[in-house]
């Protein structure tokens, strides 16, 4: 009985943490300006729709790999997951929560994009240097 | 779980331990945060004794192994509660308050060690690994809970240094997880056999949160935690 009040707890638990942590590492990205040619790419220029998140992530994938980032992406994949099982559950029964989890999707997608211009910057440098040598 | 991978994530789990001292001694925030390192540094260590055991004495399945690996889990524990209680003097250093902090830390601690065995001390035989299993199994929802208050406390207080919120949310997913696992294998022996795959992937997850704070995150580096932490917010 204890032991299934402490799993209850704890998944509870692991929600509330987890949430704020991909906002923050979501936040994080917030303030970078995409670049043109990934604006041009992507479509996304500042109101980025939930909707395209795989699309930039299979973008994404296509880019040489940072260790870098691996993680935080890996984590905000979770949480883009964890949002659609909000939308198609919770939120059709508060219409408030819909906002948010849309909101939230989207931003979900400004970041990928923005993950996407790092790694397009991070393989120019990298082909810059093959050339110099 | 399978050697090979059982080692693969044995291996990540301590370059990614060693890497948060690293990324922390790049940043010069071992001092400020020396428990949490120091933490992390014991993790290698017996990361390395794990890996030795490993090899030597007839892989993940065999008792010295299994032995090592909750006496081992209940020290790092204990430190790491420590560790918590350091974030806790960092958040109220304002407030003057580290020696209160400390002493009701020993006081807990002391008392979820005999609640922990008050609970065991019914099984006759190999009493004291049970004690290990349980006190880190207590520990763990006590620095659960613990976690969570600091959280509140963070946000009651607006503490906008992000680098420290990276930390305390990472501290708690981990022990949240942690939790779920150890109570998930207390609910039914069987469980366990799943747990023993979900433990050490879950061990890696706080030195990659880490890492990642103490590398990317700049100390000077602001953010609003009421705007992390509130569902619909802006």
């Amino acid at each position: 009985m204890i032991a299934a009040i402490i799993l209850v707890c704890s998944v509870a638990f692991f929600l509330q943490f987890f949430v704020p942590y991909c906002r923050s590492v979501i936040a994080s990205s917030a303030g970078h300006v995409l670049s043109e040619e990934v604006q041009d790419v992507t479509g996304i220029s500042k109101q980025p729709a939930g909707d395209d998140f795989a699309r930039v992530m299979q973008l994404l994938m296509l880019c040489p790999d940072r260790p870098e980032d691996r993680g935080e992406i890996r984590a905000i994949g979770v949480y883009f997951r964890l949002l659609n099982v909000v939308k198609t559950t919770a939120a059709r029964l508060a219409p408030s929560l819909l906002a948010w989890a849309e909101k939230e999707r989207g931003r979900c997608t400004y970041f990928a994009a923005v993950a996407l211009d790092r790694r397009v910057a991070f393989s120019r440098d990298l082909l810059a240097q093959q050339i110099e040598a | 779980m399978p050697g090979s991978a059982s080692y693969a994530i044995l291996l990540l789990g301590t370059l990614l331990e060693a890497l948060v001292v690293v990324c922390a001694v790049r940043r010069k925030v071992l001092k400020k945060y020396f428990i949490l390192n120091f933490y992390m540094l014991l993790c290698v260590f017996v990361s390395l004794a794990r890996y030795h055991i490993l090899t030597h004495d007839g892989g993940v399945k065999s008792i010295t192994y299994r032995y090592f690996y909750f006496y081992s889990d209940a020290l790092l524990t204990i430190v790491l509660y420590f560790g918590l209680i350091s974030l806790y003097i960092s958040v109220f250093e304002e407030m003057k308050v580290e020696r209160y902090l400390r002493m009701g830390a020993i006081v807990l601690l002391a008392g979820t060690s005999w609640f922990s065995y008050a609970v065991v001390s019914q099984s006759s035989h190999r009493m004291l690994t049970y004690f290990a299993f349980e006190l880190s199994q207590n520990l763990y929802f006590v620095g659960l809970i613990l976690t969570y208050v600091l959280w509140a406390a963070v946000l009651k207080m607006r503490h906008t240094q992000a680098l420290l919120v990276q930390l305390v949310l990472s501290l708690g997913i981990y022990f949240s997880a942690y939790a779920a696992s150890y109570s998930l294998s207390n609910l039914h022996p069987n469980f366990y056999s799943y747990v023993a795959y979900m433990l050490p992937v879950i061990g890696c997850l706080l030195p990659l949160s880490w890492a990642y704070a103490f590398w990317r995150v700049p100390e000077e580096a602001r953010l609003s935690p009421q705007r992390l932490a509130m569902a619909g917010s802006r």
